[in-house]
């Protein structure tokens, strides 16, 4: 490359730099975790991906109920979340006066600097019981007939630590799509009223359907948020490493499981056993974005 | 000129930390003794301010660990050190009992007061899975007196690995053989049945929230919070609530210290011992060096004067004979 001057190239080394100081880091968290659980592997081969027995005493190791209650969780949390914050954000910038704008959008930010561990006790001593006494009755005499509403809730559950997540990740998805709907050009919005739409019609037409890949944007992110989380899940989700289709019973997460067990660890195997899994979310998550990012870039691509 | 001032400024309110020649001596390792540990090192500085403490309370998996790299100058564990480990140390590591933990079974059952009776049989059926409901035959015939509901068992475990969980399966296991042959102990296993909550708080409240909760916290726990403990069948055959008096029994019955002390009290033989009691463990690398006599001598004065400060925080302290033969191997 060529430069006109020297504090150019100066500048364009050190952000070189810098970038690939962000991706050598990434390859060597990969290698290392790979490193740690090459014992793991040698031991579990592929039993640990196909099995969802955990049992470190007798070094049987099978994470197969952390990927289900961590894919679980993430994807109910997202299908709760997502209802609201698309509205939240049509809400801030369609309906609300210029005036009020920036104290709401400001408020539902807010939620995102909330620490996840008070979540969690949020969670815990007050969204727990709710759910026990008046959620899982509800659900039960409505939706009883469904398999994933039966058996006995202990407040603590899939369904608890899943409505944690939504309330986590509502910002984050609230704040994207808000600032999709602001590039949606006033004249489209015109046009739409112009034509005799109603607001609501305005709203679907010249501003939910053009934004559609933002809003899937938007998704994606709530999601690898949703997907890490580990503080809040591990106080509310129960943490019984078991695959239950109930959305009452306890559950655990991959992250979950890394901070319950990792500082107690005191065997080689068991310590080799949770890199693994930490390996193990890392490429779920990679999956997860690579695939939703596809069908954004699909959908995306088709309507141009 | 400003920035000058502030720079002679800081350097005169620094000299004086410098000035005396403190010996700073690291610990990591179990959090349960954190409590009578942090008050000890306040304690002892008063007595010999020479000596710092800093003492990390990173889970007693991580003292071992952190004490085999030799990131630290001494560890902390609840549980004795396994064969392996010990091996793994450049260094003999000393064990040395510093305190008694105990942990205690609460519960939460509308209509059964405080110190319901169970004996270590039903305790594991309970955890197993097998005794499900509270009015269960098998609890009536330790209870004729006690009016039993009609509620189903809920199980309330650790989630995280911990050494309380050690503790509490050593003595499932002691006293079933089922339970030992089919989940064993450890501070982290597969639990048949049941939910994890997170610490000695998540156990607690989950048990508080929820009739019909059985689970397990470390003692100084259950008597802050003033929770429905279970009264514990002992091998006399008296029912034993968890007190600090029961739990140092636990240790004063031991014949044979040994040499070392590695060794488990769970299920001990003697009148009024409560039965689920533990050692917890300060772990000494057996070396000449100028640091580790000063951890000595501070190990000396915990193990005398440092013991008034135990009951106080809810920790037995060691009886006098088991003090006398620790002392006499420092």
């Amino acid at each position: 490359m060529k430069f006109i001057n020297k504090q150019d190239q100066i500048n364009f080394r050190l952000m070189q730099g810098l970038a690939i100081g962000v991706v050598v880091m990434m390859i060597i968290m990969i290698l290392l975790l790979v490193k740690q659980s090459l014992p793991v592997i040698e031991l579990s081969g592929l039993s640990f991906l196909t099995t969802d027995w955990w049992n470190p005493i007798e070094e049987e190791f099978g994470a197969l109920s952390f990927v289900y209650g961590t894919l679980v969780t993430s994807f109910l949390a997202l299908l709760l979340a997502s209802p609201f914050s698309i509205a939240v954000a049509v809400f801030i910038t369609e309906i609300l006066p210029d005036k009020v704008k920036p104290i709401i959008s400001m408020l539902v930010e807010m939620i995102a600097a909330v620490p996840s561990i008070v979540f969690g006790l949020w969670g815990l001593f007050f969204l727990a019981p709710f759910v026990q006494t008046t959620l899982t009755p509800f659900l039960k005499s409505t939706l009883g007939f469904l398999p994933i509403f039966q058996g006995p809730s202990f407040g603590i559950g899939i369904l608890t630590a899943s409505m944690i997540l939504a309330i986590m990740i509502i910002p984050t998805i609230t704040s994207i799509c808000r600032e999709v709907f602001k590039t949606v050009p006033n004249l489209q919005k015109e046009a739409a009223l112009g034509l005799g739409a109603t607001r609501f019609e305005m709203i679907k037409l010249a501003i939910l359907k053009p934004s559609f890949s933002g809003i899937m944007g938007a998704m994606v992110l709530g999601l690898g948020r949703a997907l890490g989380e580990t503080m809040a899940v591990a106080m509310v989700i129960g943490n019984q490493p078991s695959i239950n289709f109930s959305l009452f019973a306890p559950g655990s997460t991959m992250a979950s499981v890394i901070a319950n067990e990792y500082a107690e660890a005191d065997n080689d195997i068991h310590l080799s056993a949770l890199c693994l899994v930490g390996l193990l979310l890392f490429v779920v998550t990679l999956i997860v974005n690579v695939s939703a990012r596809t069908i954004v870039w699909r959908f995306g691509s088709n309507e141009r | 000129m400003k920035n000058l001032k502030v720079l002679v400024l800081t350097i005169a309110f620094l000299t004086p930390i410098f000035s005396f020649a403190s010996v700073q001596i690291n610990g990591a390792g179990a959090s349960f003794p954190y409590p009578i540990y942090s008050k000890w090192f306040a304690e002892y500085n008063k007595v010999n301010p020479k000596i710092k403490f800093n003492y990390q309370a990173i889970g007693s998996g991580g003292g071992i660990r952190q004490l085999i790299k030799q990131t630290v100058d001494f560890g902390a564990s609840d549980a004795p050190m396994k064969e392996r480990d010990m091996k793994k140390a450049a260094w003999p590591v000393m064990h040395v009992p510093t305190v008694l933990g105990a942990v205690a079974v609460t519960y939460n059952v509308k209509g059964i007061p405080n110190n319901l009776k169970l004996d270590g049989e039903v305790l594991a059926e309970m955890f197993m899975g097998k005794v499900t409901k509270w009015n269960d035959a098998k609890i009536k015939a330790l209870n004729p007196n006690t009016n039993l509901p009609d509620a189903d068992v809920l199980v309330v475990r650790r989630a995280d690995g911990s050494g309380t969980t050690a503790i509490f399966t050593d003595y499932l296991s002691n006293v079933s053989s089922t339970w030992k042959s089919k989940y064993g102990m450890g501070k982290s296993l597969r639990w048949p049945t049941g939910i994890g909550a997170k610490g000695n708080d998540g156990v607690t409240n989950m048990v508080k929230q929820t009739n019909g909760a059985i689970g397990y916290v470390e003692l100084a726990y259950a008597v802050k919070n003033n929770l429905s403990v279970v009264a514990l069948k002992n091998k006399a055959g008296s029912f034993q609530a968890p007190t600090v008096e029961g739990v140092s029994k636990a240790a004063a019955g031991m014949k044979n210290l040994g040499t070392d002390f590695r060794v488990s009290i769970v299920n001990a033989e003697g009148k009024g011992v409560y039965p689920i009691s533990a050692f917890t463990y300060i772990l000494l690398p057996q070396v000449e060096n100028p640091k580790l006599s000063e951890v000595k001598t501070f190990l000396k004065w915990a193990l005398s004067e440092g013991q008034n400060y135990a009951a106080k925080l809810h920790y037995a302290p060691l009886p006098k004979k088991v003090t006398d033969t620790v002392l006499k191997k420092l």
